[in-house]
C-alpha cells in the first residue's frame, strides 16, 4: 500500500503527511498528528465524538478518509479556544455541568458551535435535532441543551 | 451481593452543621476544563513509544467446541510479534472474588477472557495478536485456523431453563436445591429469600394479581469502547493503562490470572469515559500484558464498537413472575416473585441483587422471592445501574399500579398506604434507617407535573425505586503542601467527574479553605492501598468518608504542630473554622493559626501535614425515588413519545446538587432508552445482529424531553455529611413508569420488554380484534 | 487499496473500467466507509468523484431541476429554489443520517448503496427522477427505480456510475412529501418509507399521482394501485382508506432486526395516508 503525501491544514497551522489510503481523518489525527481530542465511539457514523469541521462542513472524521482531507482546512476540538480563553461554549459546557465522562464532549462541542454559525438562535428542538448525531450515555441531554441555549444568548450579546 | 458487610467497618456519624461548601455549586470542577479542550486522557489516548497494536478473534458461532487453533500463519506475517491463545493462560480452580456488585468465579473469568475448551457466544475471544500496526494486526487474524465443532445453542432464558436445553456446562449442577441435583443444568444456582407466611398473606387479600414480565438484555452503551494499553518489561513488572471502574480490583485480576505478585502489576486507571457497571470486569487487561510479554514491547488494544456490543458484558434478559395480594382498603398482604435470570454464558448475574431490591419500597410482612441464575450462549453479564432492579421494578410497580386501580386508590396514595419507613423489616435482613421514600412519593403528589392536562392518547405514570450504597474498602491520602493548599489523592473511580468536585468540596469544608485550594486527584494502584470497584453507588459516598477520615488525621496533625508551637499538649488545641486554636482559656493566648501559617511551620514542627485513610466503609445509605411521565402513544405506528418527565430522590446530602442533577437525568434517559427501543436482538443461529449504534437504539437529544428533578434530603446518619449513594436509583423506574403510563394512554399492558412501536401495535390490534369478538358474542 | 480523485467523466470512467480487482466509487463515503471499516468491502481501488465538476452542480433548467450525484445533502438543503420545488425529495433528504452524515452523504451514493431502506430514493422515484449514467459505453439516462435491482446490488455495469438526476418540471398544483418510520426521532433507518407526489386541477381533483414505498420489499417500489386510488379522486377518506389498503397489499417486507412483516405492512398504509395528506397540502399551498 503505498502512502499518499497529504498537505491540508489543521486548526490553521498547514500540515504534511504521508497517508495511507486506508487511513480514516479520524486515524490521522489521532494516530499521525497524535491530537487525542477528537474522540473514536463506534468508527462508523453513529455516535459523532469524532465530529469535526470540514471545510466549513460538519462531518464525522471517521466517515472521511485521510487522503481526502488534502487541499482542505480541518477544524477540531484542540482549536476551538483562544489559548486560556475557552469558547463561550466551552466555558457555558462547564458552568451547566453539561459533561460528566466526557467522551462525547469534544464532539458534541464542535457540532453545537457549527450549529450556532449556522442558527444563532436555535429553538430547544432545533438543538435536539441538530445534536441528535451526537450520543451522550451520561447526561440525557437536558444540561447540554441549556448550556447550548445559554452560549448562544451570550454569543449574540444577550 | 458483591461484598458482605464487615463487622468493623467504619461508620462516622452525621452532624448537623452549617456548611460553607458543601451543597453549593462550585463554579469550575477539576476535571471539566480537560474535557471541553480535549486533553483529558482516556485510555485509547495513551500512546507508548514503540507499542504495538493488539487485536482479538472472536467466535462467530454462539456454541461450539474448539478443536483445535492454528497460529502458525499468523506468526509468519511480517510485523506481527506475538500471537496468544488458551495455551498462554494457566487454568484456573474455582474460587469466587467480589468485582463490583456481581461476584466472579476465576475458573470463568480466564474462560471468558480467552476461550479454553469451548466458546459459548457470538464474540468469545478465541486469539490475539499484536503487530506493529492495526492493519497487520487485522490481517493476521484473518490467518488463525480455528477448527470448530459447532453445538446446538440456547439464547432464552425461559428455553434455558427447560430439560431438554443444550446444557452450556456439563459440570454444572444447580445450587441452592436439596437433595443436590445429579443431571446437570443450566440453572447455576436456586436463591429463596422469604419472610412471615405467604399463604396468609394471600388468604388475607380481596384482590390477587399475578403476572408475567420478560425483558431483552440492554447494554451499557458507554460511549468509550473497551481500551487498554500493557507494558512488560523483562524484569517481570507490568504497568497497565485502561479504563476502569476498579483499578485495584483490576490489578488483582490480572496478577491472579497471570500468576503475577501483585506488588509486580500496576495499574493507572485513566479518565472513565462511560462505565455504568459495564467496566467492572476484565477483558483487555491480561491479554494486553501476556501479548506484552511475548511481543517484548508495549501494547495497545482498543475494542470495536461491535466487539463492545458482542463480548462484553450487557444486562441479563429475564423472565419474571410477581404475585400480589391486597386487601381492598389498599393494604398489600402478600408478595411473591419469581425471578429468572440469565447469567450469559458463565453463572453469576445480578440475580442476588434483584432478590434484596424486589419489594423493597413497601412495608411487607409476607415475602416470598424465589430466583434461578441461568447460563445462556451470550456474553456474560456484567452490571448496568443498579444491576438486576429495573426488570423486577417493571413486574413489581405494574403490578402495584393494577391493585392501586382495582382498590380505586391513586397510586402514589396507594404506594403511600404501604410505603417502607425507618424501622421497616426487609424480607432479606436488616431492617430500613431513615429513609426519604414517602418524602419522595409526597413531593411527587404536590408536583406541579401532577396538574398538566393530559390530551387524548397521552397518559401518566408513577413508579419507584429503591437501591442500596456500597461500602466496603476504600482509601484516600491528603497531603497539605508548604503553601496550605491541600491535595487529595482517592482510590475509588470518578466515573463520571463529579466525585472529584464532592470530594474538594468536603476536604475544603473539612480544613476551612477555600474549594479552589483543594485539588484531588486519582490514585494509581501504587499510591494507595486496595480500594474496592466504584459500584453499588459508593464512589462519592465511600470515597468521601476515606477523604474526611485522611483530612481529620491531618487536622490533628495540623493540631499537633500548634501545640509544639505552643508549648501545650495537642490535646489543648482545637480546629474550628480552619483555624488551630487553644482549646480554652485555660490553655493560654495564643493567636489561632490557619492553614496556610501550620504548613510554614510544619517542618520545623514535626514534619510534612499529611493524612491517610484505609477504611472499610459499612454499607448503608439506601436510596429512593418517585418518577412521574406522561406519554403519548400514536396508536396506528404503536410509537410512543416522551412528554414530560418528573424524578425526586433522596440524596441524603447533596454535596454537589447541579451534578446530582445531572446524574438523576442520565439514569432516566437511559431507563427510557430500556423501556422503549434497547434490546439485544439475535438471529437463529446465535450471532448478536445488532452489534451497533445504528440498531442497538440509545435515545438521541431529539428522543426526550427535559427531565424535571428535585432532590429530597434525609441525612444518611452513618456518614458524616449525610450523603447517599445516588447514581442508580434513577434508572430503576422509569421502565414500569412508562408501562403505566402506556395503560393510562390506551388502556393496555405492557408486559414485554421493550415497549417498541411494533409492540404496542400489536397490543393495539390483538384488543381490538378481542374487543371485536367481544361485541360479536354480545350480539349474539 | 489505492484511492484516486479524477478530475474528469473520462478519466473516472477509465479507472474504474480498467480496476481487475474490486472498484468502489466514494462520494460521500458515509456507506463505503462503514462497509471497509466492519469488513464488509475490501476494495482494491477507491475513485472518489467529488472533484468532477458536473457531479457538483445543482441548477433549475426551466423549471426542471438537475443536481449531481456527488450533491451533498447539505447543500441541497441550503438550496432555497430547490427545497421550494421539490420539498417531499428534501424530506427524504432532510432524514438521511445525522447533520454530520448530510454533511458528507449524497442522493447518488443513497441510491447506489442500494439498500431498500434509502431515505430519498422513494421519493426520487415519486418524483420519476431520472438519472444519467456514464461508463464505457457512454451515457445513458434510466429512471431511478430501475437502478437498484436487490439489496446492495444495482443495475450499473462495470466502470458505470450516475453522474446527475432530472427532476421533470411539474405542473401547478402539485405537491410531494416523503414520510419514514423509525422508533428514535433521528439517526435511524427506515422500517418503511412512503413519498406521494401527486397533481391536482383547478377544482381539487387529482390528474396525476405517484407512491413509492420503501423497506418493505427487496428494493423501492413504485405502487400504482396507490396512485390509482388517489387519481380521480379529492383525495378524500374513501381515497385515503383505498390508498393505505394498496400501499399495505403491495409490501412484500421481511422479518428483521428493524422491523417486522406484520409491522411493516400495516403501517406502509398509515404512512401512505400521512404523506398523501402532507402532498395535498403542499399542491394547495
Amino acid at each position: 500500500m503505498a502512502k499518499q503525501h497529504v498537505t491540508t491544514t489543521v486548526n490553521g497551522d498547514a500540515v504534511e503527511l504521508l497517508c495511507d489510503p486506508t487511513q480514516t481523518l479520524l486515524d490521522v489525527l489521532r494516530d499521525e498528528l497524535d491530537m487525542k481530542g477528537t474522540k473514536e465511539g463506534c468508527g462508523t457514523g453513529d455516535c459523532g465524538a469524532c465530529s469535526v469541521v470540514l471545510d466549513d462542513v460538519l462531518v464525522c472524521s471517521c466517515l472521511v478518509l485521510g487522503v481526502e482531507a488534502n487541499g482542505k482546512s480541518v477544524e477540531t476540538i484542540e482549536g476551538m479556544a483562544e489559548g486560556e480563553d475557552l469558547h463561550p461554549l466551552q466555558r457555558k459546557f462547564i458552568d451547566h455541568i453539561a459533561l460528566q465522562c466526557g467522551i462525547c464532549t469534544p464532539g458534541l462541542l464542535i457540532a453545537s458551535k457549527a450549529l450556532l454559525e449556522e442558527n444563532p438562535d436555535p429553538t430547544e428542538s432545533e438543538i435536539r435535532y441538530w445534536l441528535a448525531g451526537n450520543l451522550c450515555r451520561c447526561t440525557g441531554y437536558h444540561k447540554i441543551i441549556e448550556a447550548v441555549q445559554d452560549a448562544a444568548a451570550e454569543m449574540r450579546g444577550n | 451481593m458483591g461484598k458482605a458487610p464487615s463487622p468493623f467497618a467504619t461508620k462516622i456519624p452525621y452532624e448537623k452543621k452549617d456548611l460553607k461548601i458543601v451543597g453549593s455549586n462550585p463554579t469550575s470542577r477539576g476535571d471539566a476544563v480537560d474535557k471541553v479542550t480535549g486533553r483529558a486522557r482516556y485510555a485509547s489516548d495513551i500512546t507508548l513509544p514503540g507499542q504495538l497494536i493488539g487485536r482479538v478473534l472472536r467466535s462467530p458461532h454462539a456454541r461450539a467446541n474448539i478443536l483445535s487453533i492454528d497460529i502458525s500463519a499468523a506468526e509468519a506475517l511480517p510485523g506481527v510479534k506475538a500471537v496468544v491463545t488458551r495455551d498462554d493462560f494457566p487454568d484456573m480452580a474455582v474460587e469466587h472474588a467480589a468485582s463490583g456488585e456481581l461476584m466472579v468465579n476465576f475458573r470463568d473469568v480466564t474462560r471468558n477472557m480467552m476461550a479454553r475448551e469451548n466458546v459459548l457466544y457470538d464474540g468469545h475471544p478465541v486469539a490475539a495478536v499484536a503487530a506493529t500496526s492495526d492493519a497487520i494486526a487485522r490481517a493476521a487474524l484473518k490467518l488463525i485456523k480455528v477448527d470448530y465443532e459447532v453445538l446446538p445453542h440456547v439464547i432464552d432464558v425461559r428455553d434455558a431453563m427447560k430439560p431438554d436445553a443444550p446444557i452450556l456446562h456439563e459440570d454444572q449442577f444447580t445450587k441452592g436445591v436439596e437433595p443436590k441435583p445429579t443431571k446437570p443444568s443450566n440453572i447455576a444456582a436456586r436463591l429463596e429469600s422469604k419472610l412471615g407466611d405467604i399463604e396468609k398473606g394471600f388468604a388475607e387479600a380481596d384482590i390477587i394479581i399475578e403476572r408475567e414480565f420478560n425483558t431483552k438484555p440492554v447494554h451499557q452503551g458507554y460511549i468509550e469502547p473497551q481500551a487498554s494499553v500493557a507494558n512488560y518489561t523483562e524484569g517481570g513488572l507490568a504497568e497497565v493503562w485502561t479504563g476502569t471502574q476498579g483499578h485495584f480490583v483490576f490489578r488483582a485480576q490480572i496478577a491472579k490470572l497471570l500468576e503475577m505478585d501483585l506488588s509486580k502489576v500496576k495499574v493507572i486507571p485513566t479518565e472513565l469515559g462511560g462505565g455504568f457497571g459495564g467496566k467492572n470486569n476484565v477483558y483487555l487487561e491480561p491479554l494486553a500484558v501476556m501479548l506484552s510479554k511475548k511481543g517484548k514491547r508495549p501494547v495497545k488494544m482498543v475494542m470495536d464498537r461491535d466487539e463492545v456490543f458482542r463480548a462484553t458484558g450487557p444486562t441479563s434478559g429475564t423472565n419474571v413472575k410477581v404475585k400480589m395480594g391486597c386487601t381492598k382498603a389498599g393494604r398489600i398482604t402478600a408478595a411473591q416473585a419469581e425471578l429468572n435470570y440469565q447469567s450469559g454464558a458463565y453463572a453469576g448475574s445480578s440475580l442476588p441483587l434483584a432478590t434484596i431490591t424486589v419489594f423493597t419500597r413497601y412495608d411487607l410482612e409476607n415475602v416470598s422471592v424465589v430466583g434461578h441464575d441461568v447460563t445462556t450462549n451470550r456474553p456474560k453479564v456484567a452490571a448496568y445501574r443498579a444491576p438486576g432492579a429495573p426488570m423486577v421494578a417493571f413486574g413489581v410497580e405494574t403490578v402495584v399500579d393494577e391493585m392501586a386501580r382495582e382498590c380505586g386508590i391513586d397510586p402514589i396514595d396507594f404506594r403511600l398506604l404501604n410505603a417502607a419507613k425507618e424501622g421497616t423489616q426487609t424480607h432479606f435482613g436488616p431492617k430500613l434507617g431513615p429513609i426519604g421514600y414517602i418524602q419522595t412519593l409526597e413531593r411527587a403528589k404536590a408536583h406541579a407535573h401532577m396538574k398538566e392536562k393530559l390530551g387524548p392518547n397521552q397518559g401518566r405514570g408513577i413508579a419507584t425505586g429503591f437501591w442500596f450504597t456500597l461500602g466496603a474498602e476504600t482509601s484516600a491520602t491528603v497531603n497539605v503542601g508548604e503553601d496550605g493548599t491541600a491535595t487529595l489523592i482517592f482510590g475509588t473511580v470518578d466515573v463520571t467527574g463529579g466525585s472529584r468536585s464532592a470530594f474538594a468540596m468536603i476536604v475544603a469544608e473539612e480544613l476551612g479553605i477555600p474549594f479552589e485550594k483543594v485539588r484531588t486527584m486519582s490514585g494509581d494502584t501504587s499510591a494507595l492501598g486496595f480500594n474496592f470497584m466504584t459500584a453499588g453507588s459508593r464512589g462519592t459516598a465511600a470515597g468521601s468518608m476515606a477523604a474526611v477520615t485522611a483530612t481529620r488525621k491531618a487536622i490533628a496533625r495540623m493540631c499537633e504542630i500548634a501545640a509544639r508551637k505552643w508549648e501545650v499538649e495537642p490535646d489543648q488545641v482545637v480546629w474550628e473554622d480552619g483555624m488551630a486554636r487553644p482549646a480554652g482559656a485555660n490553655v493560654g493566648d495564643f493567636a489561632p493559626m490557619s492553614v496556610v501559617e501550620l504548613a510554614k511551620e510544619a517542618a520545623w514542627f514535626g514534619g510534612t501535614i499529611a493524612g491517610h485513610a484505609e477504611i472499610n466503609v459499612a454499607q448503608g445509605g439506601p436510596g429512593f425515588g418517585t418518577h412521574i411521565v406522561d406519554v403519548e402513544v400514536d396508536r396506528r405506528t404503536g410509537a410512543v413519545k416522551i412528554l414530560r418527565y418528573t424524578l425526586i430522590q433522596d440524596a441524603g446530602k447533596a454535596v454537589y446538587p447541579e451534578f446530582i442533577e445531572g446524574q438523576f437525568q442520565g439514569g432516566a434517559v437511559q431507563g427510557i432508552g430500556t423501556a422503549l427501543n434497547e434490546e439485544y436482538i439475535y438471529n437463529d443461529k446465535g450471532v448478536l445482529e445488532n452489534a451497533g449504534f445504528l440498531d442497538y437504539r440509545i435515545p438521541v437529544a431529539s428522543d426526550v424531553p427535559f427531565i424535571n428533578t428535585e432532590i429530597v434530603e434525609v441525612p444518611n446518619p452513618d456518614h458524616p455529611y449525610g450523603v447517599r449513594g445516588i447514581g442508580e436509583v434513577p434508572i430503576i423506574p422509569p421502565l414500569p413508569a412508562i408501562a403505566n403510563a402506556i395503560h393510562d394512554a390506551i388502556g393496555i399492558r405492557m408486559r414485554d420488554h421493550p415497549m417498541s412501536p411494533p409492540k404496542v401495535l400489536k397490543a393495539l390490534k390483538d384488543r381490538m380484534i378481542e374487543d371485536a369478538a367481544a361485541q360479536g358474542t354480545a350480539a349474539e | 487499496m489505492r484511492y484516486e480523485a479524477p478530475e474528469t467523466l473520462d478519466a473516472a470512467v477509465g479507472l474504474l473500467a480498467g480496476e481487475s480487482g474490486q472498484a468502489r466509487v466514494l462520494a460521500g463515503g458515509t456507506d463505503v466507509l462503514v462497509q471497509i471499516h466492519t469488513d464488509r468491502a475490501d476494495p482494491d481501488l477507491i475513485v472518489d468523484i467529488k472533484k468532477i465538476t458536473e457531479l457538483r452542480d445543482i441548477a433549475d433548467e426551466d423549471g426542471a431541476w438537475r443536481f449531481g450525484a456527488a450533491v451533498t445533502g447539505k447543500e441541497m438543503m441550503d438550496n432555497a429554489a430547490f427545497n421550494a420545488a421539490w420539498p417531499g425529495v428534501m424530506d427524504g433528504v432532510r432524514l438521511i443520517g445525522s447533520v454530520q452524515v448530510r454533511g458528507r452523504a449524497t442522493v447518488g451514493g443513497n441510491l447506489c448503496n442500494a439498500s431498500p431502506a434509502a431515505d430519498s430514493v422513494p421519493p426520487m422515484i415519486a418524483a420519476r427522477a431520472i438519472a444519467t449514467v456514464i461508463g464505457p459505453d457512454g451515457r445513458r439516462e434510466v429512471p431511478v427505480e430501475d437502478i437498484v435491482t436487490g439489496p446492495g446490488k444495482t443495475s450499473l455495469g462495470k466502470g458505470e456510475f450516475v453522474v446527475s438526476f432530472q427532476l421533470p418540471k411539474r405542473p401547478p398544483n402539485s405537491g410531494d412529501a416523503y414520510l419514514r418510520f423509525t422508533p428514535r426521532t433521528e439517526m435511524d433507518i427506515a422500517v418503511v418509507g412512503c413519498a406521494v407526489n401527486l397533481t391536482l386541477d383547478d377544482a381539487g381533483t387529482c390528474t396525476d399521482a405517484r407512491v413509492a414505498l420503501g423497506a418493505v420489499a427487496a428494493r423501492a417500489l413504485v405502487v400504482d394501485d396507490a396512485a390509482k386510488a388517489l387519481i380521480g379522486t379529492k383525495v378524500d377518506d374513501a381515497a385515503m382508506e383505498a390508498l393505505a389498503a394498496a400501499a399495505s397489499a403491495a409490501c412484500s417486507p421481511i422479518d428483521d432486526k428493524r422491523g417486522t412483516i406484520e409491522y411493516r405492512t400495516e403501517v406502509a398504509g398509515v404512512l401512505a395516508q400521512r404523506a398523501a395528506a402532507i402532498a395535498l397540502e403542499r399542491a394547495k399551498s
